[in-house]
This record gives structure tokens, sequence and C-alpha cells, in this order.
């Protein structure tokens, strides 16, 4: 494994949102080409059911998150040449349209950073110990695992 | 051993954590699993689904074949839904 020294990497959980431009400037040094950021945001309404969802409360499990966002982000440094990752993920509850995660990496050209970028995405949504609740009109429900973010990691399985 | 649960898991059982004194029959997460089972009736109803129950020992995905010991951190919890 290629481990690339000088690689900015931070994790961050927490209630607060986050701005994007501030987090974004923080990831660019003077060797910076590409800047890519992901952002999840609260849908307002269920896929599966076409209900309202007007909040949802996350939880993690505090210690095993970072380190498997970590682990994520490590791996992704042995594939691409990339200068700084930052991750952001909201916990507690959340309204929707609220902002839920940010993903930015930087890098000297666009295509590691695109790549890395959706690589850490992809596993976070498997890896990453976190668990939604949503509170539409009716009930609350535990969201269930969607089988599409486990079949997203298998592209880079393949590579 | 501390036992933490997370999400549905964690209604189930009614605790986010609990602390057990590991019995010399447990070995294995199967083992405690089954222990637990036998124990109370809310963790059947939490490991019913046995395959939707993920696992971690001290902070690291594990298999249900595990070795444990007594000093170990293990939790239990569904397949994760952040993003």
């Amino acid at each position: 494994m290629k481990q690339r020294d000088k690689i900015l990497i931070k994790v961050k959980i927490q209630n607060d949102d986050f701005d994007i431009s501030k987090e974004m400037k923080k990831l660019q040094t003077n060797e910076t080409g590409a800047i890519v950021n992901f952002v999840g945001v609260v849908r307002g309404k269920d896929e599966k059911t076409n209900e309202d969802i007007f909040s949802m409360t996350l939880e993690h499990y505090p210690g095993m998150t970072e380190l498997e966002i970590e682990s994520i982000i490590t791996n992704s440094t042995t594939r691409w040449e990339i200068s700084a990752v930052t991750v952001i993920h909201r916990i507690g509850k959340l309204f929707s349209s609220d902002q839920i995660v940010f993903v930015g990496v930087a890098s000297k050209h666009r295509q590691n950073a695109f790549d890395a970028c959706n690589y850490i995405m992809d596993w976070l949504k498997t890896k990453a110990p976190f668990w939604k609740i949503e509170e539409g009109s009716k009930e609350k429900r535990w969201v269930e695992f969607n089988s599409s973010d486990s079949n997203a990691t298998k592209k880079w399985e393949q590579k | 051993m501390i036992i933490k649960y997370f999400s549905w898991i964690r209604e189930h059982i009614g605790t986010s954590e609990e602390e057990i004194i590991l019995p010399d029959s447990v070995s294995t997460i199967e083992d405690l699993i089954n222990y637990l089972i036998d124990s109370n009736d809310k963790y059947k109803s939490a490991f019913l689904k046995r395959d939707l129950v993920k696992i971690a020992v001290n902070k690291s995905y594990s298999s249900i074949n595990t070795k444990i010991y007594n000093k170990d951190e293990i939790a239990f919890f569904p397949p994760v839904t952040g993003g």
C-alpha cells in the first residue's frame, strides 16, 4: 500500500450545521487544482410511501464512526493522488432540506478528486455506523438499509 | 464486558449499554447471542432477524465467529443508514 504523506484529513461528527464555502476554502492549498464536494440533504418525502417527512434524528456509534471514516479516507489515498479530505456528518434532529453530510476532496487534478469523493461517500453509506429515524405526520420509522448502497460499492471492488 | 446496542435493536432491549461478566461457556459472538437470548425474552426479539444484526468488537466490524474476552466492548446494531 502506498501511504502518501502530507494529506490533510478532517473528520467531524457534530450537531451543528456546516458552511460549504468555508469548508471548501480550508481544503485549498497552493498546489490545489480541483476541489470536489458532495452534500447530502434531508429529503422532504419518503420515496416508498410518498409521505412527507418533517424531521429525522440521526444517531451514531461514537468512536467507531470516526475510525471507520478515517479508514475509508486512508484507503482512498492509496488509490488516488489527493491532498486533503474533509468529512462532516451531522447527528441529532434534522429537518427537511437540512444539510446532513459534507465530503470534500482536494487534489491537483479533477479526476482524482471526483473519484475519491465518490468512493468515500459510497463506503460511508455502507460502513459508517449511523442510523436514521424518520418522523412523519403519522409515525416514527427507522430507515431501512438500501441495497443500492451496497451495490454502489461493488464498482470499487472490481477496479 | 460492555455491550452496546443501537437503533431498533436498542429499543427492543430497552438499554443502550450494559455490563456483564462473561460466563466461561461464552467464547464467541455466537455464544454470547445465544447466552443473552436464553437469559431474557427481550433479546429474542432483538436478535430475531439474525442476518440484520451487525457486530462490532472493540469498534471494529466482526463476525459471529469472532472470539471475545471479558475486556472487550461489543456492539450490536442494524445495517447502517447514514449519509
